[in-house]
C-alpha cells in the first residue's frame, strides 16, 4: 500500500508540471488553432532564467518570478511579431514548422547563454519532504499544483467573464467574423502568444527546482506537455490539466506495476487507447482541427 | 513556361552549385604540418563528454606545437560536432578522411558513434583513437581502431572489488536507458557472481527524468545493502536526491559517468556518503608522492583549469592522453598512416590522465585495473578510498 | 495527357543523366557519401510527402517505419542469414503489414489527433528497439550488418552506393508521378481537398488513406535498408521523435505535393548541417534560424517559392 501511495506521488509530481505545460499549449491552440513545438523551449527560458535571476544575481523570489515572466512573454512578443506574424499565407503546418525552427534556436540560444552544463535549484519553501501514510511527496509538487490550480482558474475567468478573453475567443472561432466586429485580430494573437509563452515561462519557473534544468530540457518536456494537451483534449484547459495528471501518474504506474524500462512505451499505448475511444481526447474538445 | 521544365532547370542549377562547390574548395594548407582530425559530441546530450574532450584536444596541440611541433612539423587541428549523431559522426569522419585528408583521427565520445565509424575507418585505412567507453570498440581488436577511455568492465570490477571488501552481497542496481547505461547494466550482471554478489532489483531510468522514486520504491521493497546507480549527468543526481527525499538508509554507489563535480553541484547535500570508481584525477592531489600519475595530472588539471576556468573532470583527459599518444606514434612516421599505427601498438608504459597505457598487437585499449580508484564524497569533495 | 507525361520524362532524364554524370565525375568520397544520404532522405521525404502532400494526412512518428524498414533487414541478415535482397523484400513486407494494422485505427482521426496517434506509435516502436536488445541489440546498437553486393557488383564503394540508392529513387519518383497522375492519384487529391466532399462522390476514403500510408511506410523501409546497410550499424537514436520531425520540416521545407519538393527539402536539410560546420557552437541557432526564415519568406515550400521567385523576375 506504502508502495501504491509512493508511485501515485511521483505521478501527481510529474504530472503537475506536465499540466503545468500543458495548459500553455492548449491555450494557444484554443485562442489560435496553432501548436507551438517551441513551448518546451520557452519553459527551458523561464527555468534557466530563474537560476540566472534567483540563484545567480540573488534577486528575492517574488522578483525573480515576475521578472522572469516577463522576459519570457517578452521573447513570446518578438517571437510573434518576427515568426508568425509575418507569414504571407499561414498554413497551419508551416506555422507548426516555423515552431520547430523556433525550438532549434532557442534551444541554440540557450546553449549559448547557460552553457551545456545543468544546474539545480533549491525548493520554494524549505520544508522537508512530507509524510503522507509512509510516503513522501516534495512540497514543490504542492506549490506546482496550486499554480496549476490557478492558473486554470485564472484563465477560466479571463475567457468568460472579462471582454479580452471572450474577444479572443471569438478570433478562435472566426478570425474574420471577429474582425467585422470591430475587434483587433492580430492585437488578441500576439497577446494569446505572449500569454502562452508567460505561462510556459511560469511552468519553467514553478519545475526548476525539481528538474535539472539545461538548455535541452525543452525538447522532452515540450513533448509530453504537448501530449498530455491532446490527450485530455486540445484546447480545452480542464483537458490538459487532466492528461497531465493521467499522463503522470499512468508513467509512474507503468514503473512501479509493470516495468521501468518499458515506462515510455506504456504511457504512450494508454495515449493511444484513449484515443481510439475518444477521438477528441478525454474532454471530446468538440470539432477536431483538420490540419 | 512549364512547371516540368522549370523545374528541370532548378534541379540544373543545383547541380551546378554542387559543381562550383567542388572546384572552389580549395584545401590550402602548411604543406609541412601534420594534420589530425577530431570528431566530438561538443553539443547534444552527450556535451559532457565531447566539449572537455575538444578543449583537452586543443590544448594538447598547442603545447605540442609550442614545444617546435613532431620531427619540425607542426600539428593541425579540424574538430568536428557529431552531437552524438551516428550519422553526423559518419559524415564527419568521412569529411575528414576524403575532404580534410587527415592522417589520424581522435574521437569520437560515445560508443554508437564509435561503432557506426569503424567500418570505415578500417576500409580507409586510417587510425582511430577512440574516446568512448564501449568494450565493443576494441574486443575483438580492430586493426585501426584505439581506443583511450577506461572500459566499464573495469570500472565495474573496481566497483564490486570494493563492495565485496565491505560485505555487501545484495544490492540493487538502477541504469539509465541509453549505450552507456546499458552497458554498465550488461556488466555489472555478468560480473556479479564473481564478486559473490546478488542483483535483487533491476530497474531503468530515463536520461531526462525527473523523479525516480517509483524506481526507488521498488528496490527498496527487496531491502538490498547498497544501491548502485549507473548513469551519467543529471540523472543520477535526481537519484541521489530521490534517496535522500526516501529517507533510504543503504549506501548508494554511482558509476564513473558522474566522476566531475559538476555532480556534487547538482546533487547538493544528497551528494554526501556516495562512493563511485573514477580515474585518478578526482583526487590528484591525494595520491601518494610516488604515483607515477600524479605529476601528469596536476599539470594537466592544471592547464586546462587556467586556460578554460571551472573545474575539470577525467572526461577531456581520455583526448588529452589520446593526442599525446599520437603525438608519440606521430615520430618518425613521416606522416605515414599504416607506420603510425604500428607505432600506436608499440606504445609501452605511456603515463596518460586517464591511467597508465601500454599497447600491443591484442591490446587496442592498454589500461589495466590500476585505472581506476574508488572515491567518496564527502564535505562536498573527493576523498580518496583506495 | 501523353504530352504532360513525355514533360515528366524529360524531367527524369534529365536528372537520372546528371546522376550518371556526378558519378562518374566526382571523385571525392566525401561529396559522393554526402548526396548518398541525400538520396536515402530524399527516398523518406518522397513517401511522407506522397502521404501527407497529396493525402493531406500528418504523421509525426514516420521514422518508425524508417527504422522498423533498419532493423528487420538487419536483423534478418546477421541473425537468420538471409540474403540482404530477400532481407529487403522481408523489410517490405513487415513494415506494410505492421502500418496496415496501425492505419486501420489510428487514419480514423484526423488532424493534430492523428499527428498525436501517429507520434504515440513513434515512440511505442522506439522503446522497442531499445528494449528489446536480444534482437535488436539495444541502446548500444546493432553491429555488423553486411554489405550489399549484386552478382560481380560489388556496393562497398561509395561511389556504387550512391548508384544504387539514386536509381532506387528515381525509379521510386516515377512510380510516384504515375500514382498521382492516375485515377488513385486524382481521388487522393480530393480526399486532401476534402474528405467529406470526397466521399460524397463515391471516393473510397478509408482505404485509400490506408493503401497510401502502407506505401509511404514501405517506401520508408526501403530507406531504411538502404542506411542499414550503407553504414553497417544502426542504432534507436537515429529513429525517434527527433528524426520523425525532421521527416515533417524536410516535406514542408521542400514544398509539399511535389516531388521535386522532397528532393528540395532533403538537400536542404542534409547539406545545412554540413555547411554549418563552420559556425561551431553556433551552429544550432544559425540552423534554427535558416528553417525560420526559409518557412517565412517561402511558406508554400522551396519548389513553388524558387518558380514564384524565377517567374516574377521574367517579368
Amino acid at each position: 500500500m506504502q508502495e501504491f501511495l509512493q508511485y501515485l506521488f511521483s505521478g501527481i509530481t510529474n504530472g503537475a508540471i506536465y499540466a503545468v505545460i500543458a495548459v500553455g499549449f492548449s491555450m494557444l491552440y484554443s485562442s489560435t488553432e496553432l501548436i507551438n513545438f517551441a513551448h518546451g523551449e520557452f519553459v527551458m527560458l523561464g527555468a534557466l532564467t530563474l537560476v540566472t535571476l534567483w540563484s545567480g544575481l540573488h534577486l528575492p523570489l517574488v522578483l525573480a518570478f515576475i521578472v522572469t515572466v516577463g522576459i519570457v512573454s517578452f521573447v513570446g512578443f518578438v517571437f510573434e511579431r518576427v515568426a508568425v506574424r509575418t507569414v504571407k499565407k499561414p498554413d497551419h503546418i508551416v506555422l507548426v514548422i516555423i515552431t520547430v525552427g523556433a525550438s532549434i534556436f532557442l534551444r541554440g540560444i540557450g546553449m549559448l547563454l547557460w552553457g551545456k552544463d545543468a544546474y539545480s535549484l533549491p525548493g520554494f519553501s524549505d520544508h522537508q519532504p512530507l509524510d503522507i501514510g509512509g510516503a513522501t511527496l516534495l512540497p514543490q509538487s504542492i506549490w506546482i499544483m496550486a499554480i496549476v490550480g490557478a492558473m486554470v482558474l485564472g484563465l477560466y475567468y479571463f475567457f468568460n467573464r472579462t471582454l479580452t478573453g471572450k474577444a479572443m475567443r471569438a478570433c478562435a472561432i472566426s478570425k474574420r467574423a471577429a474582425w467585422i466586429t470591430g475587434i483587433p485580430a492580430g492585437k488578441m494573437v500576439l497577446l494569446a502568444f505572449m500569454m502562452s509563452t508567460g505561462m510556459g515561462g511560469v511552468a519553467g519557473v514553478m519545475i526548476a527546482p525539481i528538474t535539472m534544468s539545461s538548455y535541452d530540457m525543452g525538447t522532452i518536456l515540450g513533448l509530453k506537455g504537448f501530449c498530455a494537451a491532446m490527450l485530455g483534449g486540445i484546447g480545452s484547459l480542464w483537458g490538459a490539466v487532466i492528461g497531465g495528471f493521467l499522463l503522470g501518474i499512468s508513467e509512474a504506474m507503468g514503473v512501479g506495476l509493470i516495468s521501468s524500462s518499458l515506462k515510455d512505451a506504456i504511457a504512450f499505448v494508454l495515449l493511444l487507447a484513449v484515443l481510439y475511444v475518444r477521438p477528441g481526447g478525454i474532454v471530446n474538445a468538440g470539432d477536431v482541427q483538420r490540419f | 513556361m512549364s512547371t516540368q521544365k522549370l523545374t528541370k532547370n532548378v534541379v540544373l542549377l543545383l547541380c551546378v552549385i554542387f559543381t562550383i562547390c567542388l572546384l572552389v574548395s580549395s584545401w590550402a594548407q602548411a604543406a609541412s604540418a601534420y594534420k589530425i582530425g577530431g570528431i566530438f559530441a561538443v553539443t547534444g546530450p552527450a556535451s559532457f563528454l565531447g566539449d572537455p574532450e575538444k578543449k583537452s584536444m586543443e590544448m594538447a596541440v598547442k603545447a605540442i606545437n609550442d614545444r617546435g611541433g613532431i620531427d619540425g612539423h607542426l600539428l593541425e587541428t579540424v574538430i568536428y560536432d557529431t552531437e552524438a549523431d551516428p550519422t553526423k559522426g559518419v559524415m564527419a569522419v568521412n569529411k575528414l578522411i576524403n575532404k580534410d585528408k587527415v592522417l589520424a583521427i581522435i574521437g569520437p565520445s560515445t560508443t554508437p558513434t564509435t561503432l557506426a565509424v569503424i567500418n570505415f575507418v578500417e576500409r580507409a585505412r586510417i587510425p582511430l583513437i577512440s574516446c568512448a567507453a564501449g568494450i565493443q570498440i576494441t574486443q575483438p581488436v580492430k586493426e585501426w581502431v584505439f581506443k583511450t577511455a577506461q572500459s566499464d568492465v573495469l570500472a565495474v570490477a573496481s566497483l564490486y572489488s570494493h563492495l565485496k571488501a565491505a560485505g555487501i552481497q545484495k544490492i540493487g542496481i538502477l541504469t539509465v536507458s541509453n549505450a552507456f547505461g546499458e552497458s554498465g547494466k550488461h556488466q555489472l550482471e555478468a560480473q556479479a557472481c564473481n564478486f559473490g554478489i546478488e542483483i535483487a532489483q533491476a530497474e531503468s531510468f530515463g536520461a531526462k527524468d525527473t523523479d525516480m522514486t517509483p524506481q526507488l520504491t521498488k528496490i527498496r521493497k527487496v531491502s538490498p545493502q547498497a544501491v548502485v546507480c549507473w548513469g551519467t549527468n543529471p540523472g543520477p543526481a535526481v537519484v541521489a536526491k530521490n534517496v535522500k527525499q526516501l529517507k533510504m538508509k543503504m549506501p548508494l554507489f554511482m558509476s564513473h559517468g558522474v566522476a566531475s563535480p559538476k555532480f556534487i553541484d547538482l546533487a547538493g547535500d544528497a551528494a554526501d556518503g556516495i562512493c563511485l570508481p573514477s580515474g585518478k584525477i578526482l583526487v590528484a592531489g591525494l595520491l601518494p608522492a610516488d604515483d607515477l600519475q600524479k605529476e601528469v595530472l596536476i599539470q594537466y588539471i592544471d592547464q586546462f583549469e587556467s586556460q578554460y576556468g571551472g573545474k575539470v573532470s577525467g572526461f577531456g583527459g581520455y583526448a588529452f592522453d589520446a593526442v599525446n599518444i599520437l603525438a608519440e606514434a606521430l615520430k618518425g612516421s613521416g606522416g605515414n598512416r599504416a607506420l603510425i599505427r604500428t607505432a600506436i601498438e608499440k606504445i609501452q608504459n605511456h603515463i596518460g590522465v586517464s591511467g597508465i597505457f601500454n599497447f600491443s598487437a591484442a591490446e587496442h585499449n592498454g589500461l589495466g585495473p590500476d585505472a581506476f580508484v574508488v572515491v567518496k564524497i564527502k564535505n562536498n569533495t573527493w576523498e580518496l578510498l583506495r | 495527357m501523353r504530352l504532360r507525361w513525355g514533360k515528366n520524362n524529360i524531367a527524369f532524364m534529365v536528372l537520372f543523366l546528371v546522376v550518371v554524370a556526378i558519378g562518374i565525375w566526382i571523385e571525392n568520397q566525401y561529396y559522393l557519401q554526402v548526396m548518398t544520404f541525400i538520396g536515402i532522405n530524399t527516398l523518406l521525404a518522397l513517401g511522407l510527402n506522397m502521404l501527407m502532400g497529396y493525402a493531406g494526412q500528418i504523421s509525426l512518428g514516420h521514422a518508425a517505419f524508417y527504422g522498423l524498414g533498419a532493423y528487420t533487414s538487419a536483423i534478418l541478415s546477421v541473425h537468420y542469414n538471409v540474403c540482404p535482397w530477400l532481407a529487403l523484400l522481408g523489410a517490405v513486407l513487415t513494415v506494410s503489414l505492421i502500418a496496415f494494422v496501425i492505419g486501420m485505427p489510428t487514419l480514423k482521426l484526423s488532424g493534430y489527433y492523428l499527428g498525436m496517434g501517429t507520434l504515440g506509435f513513434g515512440m511505442v516502436v522506439h522503446v522497442l528497439f531499445r528494449e528489446w536488445s536480444t534482437l535488436t541489440g539495444g541502446a548500444s546498437g546493432f553491429v555488423g550488418i553486411p554489405p550489399l553486393e549484386l552478382g560481380p557488383i560489388s556496393f562497398l564503394s561509395i561511389r556504387n552506393y550512391f548508384y544504387l540508392v539514386w536509381f532506387i529513387l528515381l525509379a521510386s519518383m516515377v512510380i510516384c508521378r504515375r500514382l498521382i497522375d492516375s485515377r488513385i492519384g486524382r481521388a487522393l487529391r480530393s480526399i486532401h481537398d476534402s474528405e467529406h466532399a470526397a466521399r460524397a462522390v463515391g471516393v473510397d476514403t478509408e482505404n485509400l488513406k490506408l493503401m497510401i500510408f502502407v506505401f509511404s511506410a514501405a517506401m520508408s523501409a526501403v530507406a531504411g535498408f538502404l542506411y542499414a546497410h550503407f553504414v553497417s550499424f544502426i542504432s534507436p537514436g537515429s529513429f525517434g521523435f527527433l528524426a520523425s520531425i525532421r521527416m515533417v520540416t524536410m516535406v514542408v521545407i521542400g514544398g509539399m505535393a511535389s516531388i521535386w519538393g522532397a528532393l528540395l527539402g532533403a538537400s536542404l536539410l542534409t547539406l545545412l548541417p554540413e555547411w554549418l560546420h563552420a559556425f561551431a557552437d553556433y551552429e544550432m541557432v544559425v540552423y534554427g534560424a535558416v528553417l525560420m526564415l526559409v518557412m517565412i519568406l517561402l511558406p508554400q515550400g522551396l519548389t513553388r517559392g524558387l518558380m514564384d521567385i524565377y517567374e516574377r523576375s521574367r517579368k
